[in-house]
């Protein structure tokens, strides 16, 4: 059985620099601020002794009915940069789509990372597992999915479900789902399954979820929906950068109008932030400020949701719970709609109209009556 | 015969009147505040309008939002006190100045409210606090009308309605907390403690601020003087306190109603005046009938 170095000591092998490393940790502390054993510390540095100290994990990923989109958010990460984050940080043994081999070879690996660290290994699943037809939507290999899922699941340690469709399905899995696409923790029920939701979810979370379980040899604190609660702990809303513009009442009305261009709020075209628990609006992706859809002037679209993601119109409104109070304020004399003038004219001829009837009507009645006697 | 009937009706009126005026002088004894009173002491050159306080007495209260008014029904925005709103941030503008006020129940040394309700349903607890029992409540919203402040508020929305006021987080300071509002504040724009506290603090900061304040804490003598105090930069007036008599409602309403049945003299006086007008009226009645 191969034995994996702690990580810094393989980071002190391949020649990165400490400060390098000390950057990263400040990077997680960041991207989790609170909720994980590795982040509870005043300094990166203190990080660095705790996730330095701690043995590479040993990483396989399958893809499963997915369109590699995780993945793909996971190449675009450039601090620490790929080369970094697969051979130094975590030992990513077997990827599909980084991977050399192809063919047998490829089959083989899976194997020998099986083998290797069996019962050790983390396991992240990206993509939904198809279950309608026997699950004959989807073969790797000559297997199927679900039984690929089901065996080296069955060896690992821990299951990450990295992703929307891994988490509940996804895209795949709305209406009318033809492939009985459903998520690992509707598969896995033997091992610990973290659900990363998102689409793509945020790389370093990943990696949050990944260190901490290799250090502590636990899973984070996780939500009634199985999400960390270091990162899915709020909605959008709760922290929005255009906050300030949904409380003062400025709302874009249409894409490219002055309130949109000017950066104003995007509820009104639809966005999900009320309802969604994500940390997009405090860790943004790529590294780049202000790269996620609300930064960009697009309204969130609820990717982490089941309930809301690909099943709610993109440019729907949701409803607003627990409202908080505007940016406004009442006023100590409101301005009561006061009566038009017009109004009080007509009022009173009709008035005076009806109580001359009354007068003429009682006067022809006394009048009628006085030859009686 | 004309003349006679003028004198007895001048007789028996100025007897009335006679009767009730010294009843109403006598007055009834005013209420003093009581040693332990608690209350809060708001400044508003100090409050930023941040709201905090509407949204941890929502919390502490377990009130709804109200989202009727501005909005499109997104925002928790009530236009003043109502059934959904124990507290509430105002913004008070008048010709060159404005300043936010903090409204919710004034906690009076001598309330109207509970001078008013027929049942002891609001009633003075510990502390001095305007308190409600829902309990003894019959719905009849007395209170409501009788609040100089316009306080107490009807749940018209609910099949069982009951009467929301601030009661100064009662449970909470049964539990060795403070309002929620004086919680939160981040800058002690409304504060809590004894009223005697507050009013030496309130002079404090008169004194020390010459020209900062209107030359007068609201509270301490208005209506009969309140346990929850107000210092302001700008006229009491624009702030909605339209109140500056030193007597309380009670103390007003209760000489007069007092006064008219002291020794039962007005009640006397008007079944006498009723029964003469009888008397008259049959009299005539009877000439007419001789006169045919």
């Amino acid at each position: 059985m191969k034995e994996h170095p702690t990580i810094a000591k393989q980071l002190a092998r391949s020649g990165v620099s400490r400060r390098d490393f000390i950057t990263f940790c400040g990077k997680l502390m960041v991207a989790a601020p609170f909720g994980l054993t590795i982040t509870s510390f005043l300094s990166p540095e203190a990080v660095a002794g705790v996730v330095g100290r701690a043995k590479r994990p040993s990483v396989i990923w399958l893809h499963m009915q997915d369109c590699t989109g995780c993945t793909e958010t996971l190449l675009r990460t450039s601090q620490p940069d790929l080369a970094t984050l697969l051979f130094d940080i975590i030992s990513l043994d077997y990827h599909e789509t980084v991977m050399a081999a192809a063919g047998e070879d490829a089959e083989a690996a899976l194997r020998d990372a099986m083998q290797q660290n069996d019962g050790k290994y983390v396991l992240v699943v990206e993509g939904s597992i198809p279950t309608g037809e026997n699950g004959a939507f989807l073969k790797i290999a000559n297997r199927k999915g679900i039984d690929l899922l089901k065996d080296v699941a069955d060896h690992s340690a821990a299951v990450i479900s990295m992703g929307s469709c891994s988490s509940w399905g996804g895209v795949s899995s709305s209406t009318i789902n033809p492939t009985g696409a459903v998520g690992v923790d509707s598969i896995v029920k033997n091992k610990p399954v973290v659900n990363l939701p998102g689409c793509p979810p945020n790389p370093y979370v990943l990696l949050a979820t990944i260190l901490e379980y290799a250090t502590t040899g636990k899973p984070p604190a996780l939500d009634a929906l199985g999400r960390p609660k270091f990162a899915y702990d709020r909605t959008i809303h709760e922290h929005c950068p255009r906050r300030a513009h949904f409380d003062a009442g400025h709302f874009a009305a249409q894409f490219g109008d002055e309130a949109h261009r000017t950066g104003a709020c995007l509820y009104k075209l639809g966005c999900k932030g009320p309802v969604t628990h994500a940390p997009c609006s405090t860790r943004h992706f790529n590294e780049v400020v202000d790269c996620w859809p609300i930064g960009i002037g697009h309204p969130c679209v609820g990717c982490t949701e089941k309930d809301i993601a690909f099943t709610v119109p993109i440019f729907s409104t949701v409803e607003i719970k627990g409202a908080l109070p505007p940016s406004t304020y009442p006023m100590t004399t409101p301005e009561h709609k006061g009566i038009s003038p017009i109004a009080t004219g007509v009022a009173g001829v009709v008035g005076g109209a009806l109580i001359g009837a009354g007068l003429l009507a009682s006067k022809k009645l006394s009048a009628t009556e006085t030859p009686k006697e | 015969m004309d003349t006679s009937r003028r004198a007895f009706f001048k007789g028996v009126a100025t007897a009335a009147t006679l009767s009730v005026i010294p009843a109403v002088a006598e007055a009834r004894e005013k209420i003093v505040p009581r040693a332990d009173a608690v209350g809060l002491l708001y400044d508003t050159t100090r409050c930023v309008g941040c709201k905090a306080c509407t949204v941890a007495c929502k919390k502490a209260n377990d009130l709804p939002a109200d989202t009727d008014g501005y909005g499109d029904g997104l925002y928790d925005s009530p236009e003043g006190l109502n059934e959904y709103t124990k507290t509430v941030i105002q913004l008070a503008k008048s010709d060159n100045e404005t300043s936010f006020v903090k409204k919710q129940c004034m906690h009076c040394v001598d309330p109207a409210c509970v001078g008013a309700c027929m049942l002891g349903a609001m009633y003075k607890g510990d502390f001095g606090i305007v308190s409600y029992d829902a309990s003894k409540c019959v719905g009849c919203r007395y209170c409501e009308v009788a609040c100089p402040f316009g306080v107490p508020k009807f749940e018209w929305s609910k099949k069982a309605p009951k009467i929301v006021k601030c009661e100064l987080c009662r449970t909470r300071l049964a539990k060795g907390q403070k309002p929620a509002c004086t919680d939160v504040c981040p800058r002690d724009a409304v504060i809590y403690g004894t009223r005697a506290e507050l009013l030496q603090d309130a002079r404090q900061r008169i004194a020390a601020n010459p020209g900062k304040y209107v030359q007068k804490i609201y509270g301490e003598n208005e209506l009969g003087g309140t346990q929850v105090l107000y210092l302001s930069h700008v006229p009491f007036e624009d702030l909605g306190f339209r109140f500056s008599e030193t007597e309380s409602v009670p103390h007003v309403q209760q000489s007069v109603q007092h006064g008219i049945y002291k020794g039962f003299a007005a009640p006397v006086a008007l079944y006498a005046l009723l029964g003469a007008v009888m008397f008259r009226n049959r009299r005539q009645e009877k000439e007419e009938k001789n006169d045919e």
